[in-house]
């Protein structure tokens, strides 16, 4: 029952009835080259004693074999490192938010106050002097318990990107692996993408209004964070950008079918940009 | 023509619409054991709102292809037979299997609506194919899955004109896929399903 070779039988062939890791096994990895009356087919071959006992047993089967896949998909380290960017970025504008709102609030109180993390690390070490202080001290200290969190999960996503695409992270560096990733929706789907998709990744908005008409293409997308492209003259930040993500491509590629670190890449890509940057001096 | 089996005209919450018996999935509002089938998160419930035929009864085997959290199947699973729901992305599918785990008749599987060979072993022949899957290449998709359909069977179609190519003019993006469709399938309806559904073309289509 391999998907190279489709047969002729059903999903319970073979499978002992009450076995469910079997029954798991054959849903998640069988194929069938005809589709068949499977229901009669299973009580002709002593599966089931009637079609509802199969369909009891198809029930319990394929939530078992769906929840088991969820998990399994799930459990994969790049579904985590995508999981983590996101809470870490949700953490960070959080925090970010409630910082404004509580500098706004507490600058009606105290002509101090000022929108930074000093003064709110200050107000939540503070007595509360009444009700209102109170909730003011109260929010920093949530504000600065968000701030420690975010601390956290960076070491999180610095793991595990390592873990999962040592030779984007080596180039990218860990946040931006993990955004990469997320947007592609996962380091399979990352390593498929040309580099010209990779450009404008997280410029989706400014890539279809480019599409229909009218407005310029995007010159790059999340990539945009990298030194190498932030750190280039303006005028050149496209090639440099181009540059950058035919590299992230092949590190991509790299990370996914070998998974192992290749510093000779980066070298590359550090001489490339070099090239670009030099120019605007000639 | 009137509705199927199990599914009703019916008055909750001071709103007149669609029902269906079974367990609450989606925070739907309720009454007397009747959940509505919201018209804007389901494609299908427009059709049935609008007395398409569909086929969907309570005799009818279902293959679901497309069936994300489980909104719009559940609510097939309350009214059909044996119900399988397809769906591709796992996020969905940890929703979907909280909605099976409710309805006996509602077999989730985690597969590839492209590649129907991988659950040809579990999916037997089936009266309705509902397909909704918003990815390129939703008349392939139709056309692959016939295998499935009795003769005598229907499939009922949600295209999304985005899913195919967002820079093009919808009503061409349903004319490729319709055209598509029709080398294996008769089509017997096809309306949009605004307002509810933007650019989308609801469609309803028998085998040849």
């Amino acid at each position: 029952m391999s998907e190279d070779n489709p047969t002729d039988q059903g999903w319970f062939a073979g499978v002992e009835p009450g076995d469910i890791d079997a029954g798991v096994t054959a849903i998640q990895e069988g194929s069938a080259s005809t589709v068949q009356d499977w229901p009669a087919r299973a009580v002709e071959s002593g599966f089931a004693a009637d079609e509802s006992e199969y369909y009891e047993r198809l029930h319990e089967t394929t939530v078992a074999a769906s929840r088991r896949a969820v998990t399994q998909r799930e459990g994969a380290d790049d579904q985590q490192l995508i999981h983590s960017i996101r809470a870490l970025d949700d953490c960070q504008r959080l925090a970010n938010e409630l910082t404004e709102r509580v500098a706004e609030w507490a600058g009606s109180r105290d002509s101090e106050a000022t929108v930074d993390s000093e003064y709110i690390e200050k107000l939540a070490a503070r007595e509360p002097t009444d009700p209102i202080d109170e909730r003011l001290v109260s929010l920093a200290s949530r504000i600065v318990g968000l701030r420690r969190e975010v601390q956290e999960i960076r070491t999180l996503v610095e793991q595990t990107a390592q873990s999962v695409a040592p030779n984007l992270t080596a180039m990218a560096g860990p946040e931006l692996t993990a955004r990469l990733i997320a947007l592609a929706g996962g380091l399979a789907e990352l390593a498929r993408k040309p580099a010209g998709t990779i450009q404008v990744l997280g410029a989706e908005d400014a890539l279809f209004a480019h599409l229909r008409g009218g407005a310029p293409s995007p010159k790059h997308g999340v990539i945009f964070t990298h030194e190498y492209v932030r750190g280039t003259a303006p005028a050149d930040r496209g090639s440099a950008a181009r540059a950058l993500s035919g590299k992230l491509a092949i590190a991509a590629r790299i990370d996914h079918y070998s998974g192992e670190y290749r510093p000779e890449i980066e070298a590359e890509l550090e001489e490339r940009i070099e090239r670009i940057r030099a120019r605007d001096e000639s | 023509m009137s509705l199927p089996e199990g599914v009703q005209r019916r008055e909750i919450d001071g709103d007149e619409g669609l029902a269906t018996r079974g367990e609450p999935v989606y925070g739907e509002p309720t009454e007397d054991g009747w959940r509505r089938w919201d018209r804007s998160r389901s494609k299908l419930a427009v059709l049935l709102g609008r007395d398409v035929e569909t086929g969907l009864n309570a005799e009818s085997t279902v293959l679901y292809l497309g069936a994300a959290s489980g909104t719009t199947v559940s609510h097939v699973a309350d009214v059909a037979g044996p119900t399988y729901a397809v769906e591709f992305a796992p996020r969905p599918m940890r929703d979907l299997v909280g909605v099976a785990e409710a309805r006996p008749n509602l077999f989730p599987l985690l597969k590839d609506a492209r590649t129907p060979e991988r659950y040809a072993h579990v999916v037997e022949p089936v009266d309705l194919i509902v397909q909704d899957v918003a990815i390129r290449g939703q008349g392939e998709v139709a056309v692959a899955n016939k295998q499935f359909l009795r003769a005598d069977g229907r499939l009922v179609l949600a295209i999304k004109a985005r899913s195919e190519d967002v820079t093009r003019d919808p009503d061409e993006v349903f004319d490729d896929v319709l055209e598509t469709i029709e080398a294996e399938y008769e089509i017997r309806y096809t309306d949009g399903l605004e307002p509810f559904h933007e650019d989308h073309l609801g469609v309803v289509a028998e085998p040849k």
